[in-house]
C-alpha cells in the first residue's frame, strides 16, 4: 500500500489530490505488467478498470474493417481509459500494448462505487478526468488541423 | 515586471551595412526529406566578401535570388570552417526557385539578423526544446551548441513533431541524437505508418511526459504558432513561468532592419525584436485573431 501511494504522490495527475483520496486510490489499485501485444481495451466491450501506465507505450487505435489505424500512443506517466466513468462504461477505441507494459491498475467499478458514496472524492476524481478528457479532445483537434502542412518558421515564402 | 524582448547582438548586421547582398555559392544542397521538398544548402562566402559576424542560435539571413525574390530563412547550422546551413521549405515562388539551384550557384545574403535563442540563460538549467515540422531547423543550433557543452546544462529534452514519419527532417542526426544517453529524444507524428514503431499523436503529449525539473528550466519552442500556443499551455501546466518559455515567429520579413513594417506584430518588428522573442511578449498577439 506504502508503496502504491509513493508511486502516486510522483505523478502528476495524482499529485495534487488528498492525501485521503490517493489512499482511497491507493487501495482500488494494483501493480500489473503485460506482455508486448496484450490487448487491454477493445472497442464497444465494457470497461471497469483504468491504468496509470509507468513503463512502455500503448497504441489507442480505431479499428477498421482493413485493420487498426493508431491515433495516438500513451507512455510513462499517462493514464489509459476513462469509459469507465460514464455510461454506458464501453470502451470507444482499442488500446494494444506496443512494448512489455509496467502499470498500476486501478478497480474502476469498485471506485465508482466511491464517488457515489463520497461526493467530495466523486467530484475530485471527476475534476481530474475531465481535465484528461479536455487535453485529449484538444489534441485530437490539433491533429486534426494538419498543422505542418502550411506555415511556420523558416518556410519562407 | 514586464517581460522584456530580448536584445539584438551587438555584432549583428547594422542598418547602414545590411541592405546590399552579398555574393556566397551554394557548396552542397542536401534534401532533407524524400520529396526534396524540404531541403539544405551549405554556403561560404565568394573569394572578397567579408562574411559577417557567425549567427548566433535563432537568427536568420535574408537569401536573395537574383531577379527572383530575396526570403527570410533561419540558420540551421554552421560549419567548423565557417559555412553556414541554411534548410526551407518550398511553399513560395522564390523557395520554389531556390529547391532548383544546385551546387555552385551564387545568392545574395544579407545578415545575420534578429535576436538569439537564449542558450547562456539557460547554463546550469534544464533545457526543453519543442519543435514541430521545419520548427526544428532554427533550434538545431541550440541542440548543436548544447552538446558541444554538455555538463554547462542539467537535463536536455527535445520533443519533436511531425506530419507523419515521412517528413521528419535530419533523420540522420536523429538517430545519433536518440541514440545518446545524455540527451531525451522525443518523436511523435500525426499520422503513423504500418512501419512506425514510434509515439502518435500531438507534440504537446511529449511534454506532458515530464523529466525536466519545473523549477529551473528553460524552454525554446518553434513551429506553427498553433503549436507553439499548446506547447507553452502544457509547459506552463507543468509548473514553468511564462518568462521561462521562448518562441520563435515568422512573419513576411522583408527589410530585415526593423524599417518596412511588413513583419510587425504590435509594437514588435519581428526582423529586429525577434525572431526569438519571450513567450509574455507573444502572448496577447497569439489571442489576437487574424494577426
Amino acid at each position: 500500500m506504502n508503496e502504491l501511494l509513493a508511486i502516486l504522490e510522483d505523478q502528476p495527475f495524482f499529485a495534487d489530490m488528498e492525501p485521503e483520496h490517493r489512499r482511497l486510490l491507493a487501495a482500488c489499485a494494483a501493480k500489473l505488467n503485460y506482455p508486448a501485444d496484450t490487448r487491454l481495451m477493445r472497442d464497444h466491450e465494457p470497461t471497469e478498470t483504468f491504468w496509470l501506465i509507468r513503463e512502455g507505450q500503448v497504441a489507442l487505435e480505431s479499428p477498421l474493417r482493413e485493420g487498426c489505424v493508431t491515433f495516438q500512443t500513451l507512455g510513462p506517466g499517462d493514464i489509459l481509459g476513462w469509459s469507465w466513468l460514464l455510461p454506458p462504461y464501453r470502451a470507444s477505441y482499442d488500446a494494444r500494448a506496443l512494448t512489455e507494459l509496467h502499470t498500476l491498475r486501478f478497480d474502476a467499478g469498485v471506485l465508482r462505487e466511491h464517488m457515489e458514496a463520497d461526493p467530495a472524492f466523486g467530484y475530485m476524481l471527476m475534476k481530474h478526468f475531465s481535465a484528461l478528457i479536455v487535453q485529449r479532445l484538444q489534441a485530437a483537434r490539433l491533429q486534426a488541423l494538419d498543422i505542418y502542412s502550411h506555415g511556420g518558421p523558416g518556410h519562407g515564402t | 515586471m514586464a517581460p522584456e524582448t530580448l536584445q539584438p547582438r551587438a555584432d549583428s548586421a547594422l542598418p547602414e551595412q545590411a541592405m546590399a547582398p552579398q555574393p556566397w555559392r551554394i557548396h552542397s544542397v542536401r534534401p532533407d526529406v524524400a520529396s526534396n521538398e524540404v531541403f539544405s544548402w551549405t554556403l561560404y562566402p565568394e573569394p572578397g566578401v567579408e562574411p559577417g559576424p557567425p549567427p548566433a542560435p535563432g537568427q536568420f539571413n535574408m537569401l536573395y535570388l537574383f531577379g527572383v525574390g530575396e526570403v527570410p530563412i533561419s540558420v540551421s547550422a554552421i560549419t567548423a570552417d565557417g559555412g553556414i546551413v541554411h534548410t526551407t521549405r518550398a511553399v513560395g515562388s522564390v523557395t520554389r526557385t531556390m529547391q532548383d539551384l544546385g551546387p555552385g550557384a551564387v545568392v545574395g545574403l544579407r545578415g545575420p539578423f534578429g535576436t538569439a535563442w537564449p542558450v547562456e540563460q539557460a547554463r546550469g538549467r534544464d533545457l526543453v526544446l519543442v519543435a514541430g515540422g521545419i520548427g526544428l531547423a532554427p533550434l538545431r543550433p541550440v541542440i548543436h551548441a548544447a552538446l558541444e557543452r554538455r555538463d554547462d546544462f542539467g537535463h536536455v529534452v527535445i520533443c519533436y513533431g511531425a506530419r507523419s514519419p515521412g517528413d521528419m527532417i535530419f533523420r540522420d542526426e536523429l538517430e545519433a541524437w536518440g541514440a545518446r544517453d545524455d540527451l531525451d529524444l522525443r518523436i511523435t507524428v500525426d499520422r503513423g505508418t504500418a512501419a512506425w514503431r514510434g509515439d502518435v499523436g500531438v507534440v504537446t503529449q511529449l511534454i506532458d511526459r515530464g523529466g525536466f525539473d519545473r523549477r529551473n528550466t528553460l524552454a525554446m519552442t518553434c513551429g506553427p504558432e498553433v503549436m507553439m500556443r499548446f506547447a507553452a499551455a502544457s509547459l506552463e501546466r507543468r509548473g514553468l513561468k511564462p518568462e521561462d518559455i521562448f518562441v520563435s515567429m515568422e512573419r513576411n520579413m522583408r527589410c530585415a532592419v526593423g524599417f518596412c513594417g511588413h513583419c510587425q506584430i504590435g509594437s514588435q518588428f519581428v526582423c529586429r525584436d525577434g525572431p526569438v522573442f519571450p513567450y509574455p511578449v507573444m502572448e496577447p498577439a497569439f489571442r489576437i485573431r487574424e494577426l
